[in-house]
């Protein structure tokens, strides 16, 4: 290889460590950014010197397309799309991942490499195409799932985790084989269309609530298939990009699983609520009495105070309700009331979602905390606003060991002088379980989209 | 398996490792722009990619490439504006709270 080439990929990884280094605060991440955007130049340069590059036309053509796309996706998609956005790219990675490797196989196949296809490589190459594949298409079911496409719930058959596990040991042994017997091409494809398959198969069964950890794990996948790309190619940068990035949907996968009390194996095969037919149940049928607000009570009970505690959940996202709030935030501390945010890991449908939605608000990072961080404070607070969250605000998860959420770390919501709950409607949450903090003696809720109940209680406080 | 092959697994597990301990550090706060930023380091498979549409080898093999390309360059580039974008948004409670309003 080319010595210039080799440098730059060198620069390239150092680039892409120090970047991800920026990422540890919130003051350098904007300068880890850089970094790694001059890494990935830097790589992309090194490429163009490749020998076997022949001509520029479609790289050029296409690499201009894409970038229009991406130039264009990047500024008009709003904020409370991003889980959407996400799920696309891990698509899009995951889909180039599998063609280069398809790609070059066809190539070895046509004997139109330097060299014979070795075992290591086309054990690569495999890994690479089954990775690929999978996160190709189960990241455009995730994508569909929050899109609203596909029903976000559950879609559940009999033996379904079997049929799954069969199948990826299936694509396993076909893996196998091929790095037994590297020319034969029918086993090739089979395998990339039993990945794509799979990839569908295993997205159906999970509901919204989990698409966190699915996204993070996707992730990982996508860095996968990008790092057995560098093992196909003989080529370091890529082995290190796709390990970072493994690393990094892995460590999002743990967090997001840990906060909801569930293993990996728990998200992807359990089908949360299952069989717990009774969790499904209006709260009306518990025979508890839900107490209603209206909307200047809620305003008096937020100002009278002097500690607010703000809960937000997937309903923020959906009402599109981040602005009302820190509205609302600025006229409570102009009235002398301390207004924090509780961001529980899990709170939306990817990891970090609420802060980012916040973030866009104006809201300051250091009013947004973290669940071990603000959960001592929900005792001293005068009143806990949950706007659009349900699980991971229901004191069932500490109390009743049979609640399906039992032992899923929540927010002490419930501690407050006062809860206030913003809802839609009665419906249960995602995870169809029963809410007891809605009828404790202390809550009350108002009734009403989000962002519209907050706007009337912004004019109620103004 | 080659050298070269070995070579590339001590490579990918210090990487890892590397990732590991680092991006433990990063702080839930900036969890999303994290996932979108890995993501456009992801796209470095536009390495491979451009090496497939550039040779030439085969209209099979290049037209695979040109997809590749594609779909790579979106995530860089989109990856790495859209993590800008998010990071901008993030600031201190500070003097600035007046003029952030629009």
């Amino acid at each position: 290889m080319n010595i210039y080439a080799e440098i730059l990929y060198f620069v390239a990884s150092v680039l892409f460590i120090l970047g991800i280094r920026g990422l540890t605060s919130a003051e350098t991440a904007r300068r880890g950014v850089i970094y790694a955007e001059i890494g990935m130049a830097a790589a992309v340069a090194g490429t163009f010197l490749h020998t076997d590059i022949t001509t520029y036309r479609w790289i050029l053509i296409s690499a201009g397309i894409g970038s229009a796309i991406g130039i264009a996706m990047s500024a008009l998609i709003p904020m409370t799309k991003m889980p959407e956005r996400i799920a696309l790219s891990h698509a899009f990675g995951g889909l180039a991942a599998a063609l280069v490797g398809v790609s070059e196989y066809s190539l070895y196949m046509a004997g139109l490499n330097h060299h014979e296809l070795s075992r290591g490589t086309m054990g690569a190459l495999g890994f690479e195409v089954l990775f690929g594949g999978l996160t190709f298409t189960g990241s455009l079911m995730a994508f569909g799932k929050l899109q609203g496409f596909i029903p976000s719930r559950n879609i559940t058959y009999p033996y379904q985790n079997q049929s799954n596990i069969a199948m990826f040991g299936a694509a396993v042994l076909i893996l196998v084989a091929l790095t037994i017997w590297p020319a034969a091409q029918p086993l090739f494809y089979l395998m990339f269309f039993v990945a794509m398959a799979l990839g569908v198969l295993m997205v159906i069964p999970i509901g919204g609530a989990d698409m966190p950890v699915v996204i993070s794990l996707l992730n990982s996948y996508a860095g996968l298939a990008a790092s057995a790309t560098g093992f196909a190619l003989e080529n370091n940068v890529l082995i290190i990009a796709g390990a970072l990035d493994g690393a990094s949907g892995f460590i999002l996968s743990v967090v997001m699983s840990r906060a909801m009390n569930r293993s990996f194996a728990n998200v992807l095969f359990g089908a949360f609520g299952q069989g717990d037919g009774t969790g499904a149940a209006q709260i009306g049928a518990s025979g508890a009495e839900v107490r209603e607000a209206s909307v200047g009570d809620a305003a008096m009970l937020l100002s009278s105070g002097t500690k607010v505690i703000v809960c937000p959940g997937y309903g923020m996202a959906v009402a599109q309700a981040q602005h009302a709030v820190q509205k609302m935030a600025e006229l409570l501390e102009k009235e002398g009331v301390e207004v924090k945010y509780a961001i529980h890991p899990v709170a939306g449908r990817m990891p970090g979602h609420m802060n980012v939605l916040l973030a866009e608000a104006n809201v300051p990072y250091d009013a947004l905390k973290e669940l071990e961080e603000i959960n001592d404070e929900f005792a001293q607070a005068d009143v806990a606003l949950i706007v659009g969250a349900n699980d991971v605000v229901n004191p069932a998860a500490k109390t009743n060991p049979n609640s399906p959420i039992y032992g899923m770390p929540v927010l002490n919501a419930d501690l407050a002088k006062t809860c206030i709950v913003l809802k839609r409607s009665m419906n249960p949450g995602f995870a169809g379980i029963e809410n007891e903090l809605f009828t404790m003696p202390n809550t009350v809720l108002v009734f009403g989209d989000a962002k519209d109940t907050i706007e009337k209680i912004n004019e109620a406080l103004g | 398996m080659t050298h070269e092959m070995f070579l590339g697994l001590y490579v990918f597990v210090l990487a890892a490792f590397v990732g590991y301990g680092t991006i433990r550090g990063v702080p839930p706060l900036l969890h999303t722009p994290l996932m979108a930023f890995t993501n456009a380091i992801s796209g470095i498979s536009l390495v491979g990619s451009i090496v497939a549409a550039g040779a030439e080898k085969s209209t099979f093999s290049t037209t695979l490439g040109f997809i590749a390309v594609l779909c790579a360059s979106i995530n860089v580039v989109g990856g790495f504006l859209i993590t800008d974008r998010m990071l901008k948004m993030f600031r201190k409670r500070g003097p600035s709270k007046s003029e952030a309003k629009k």
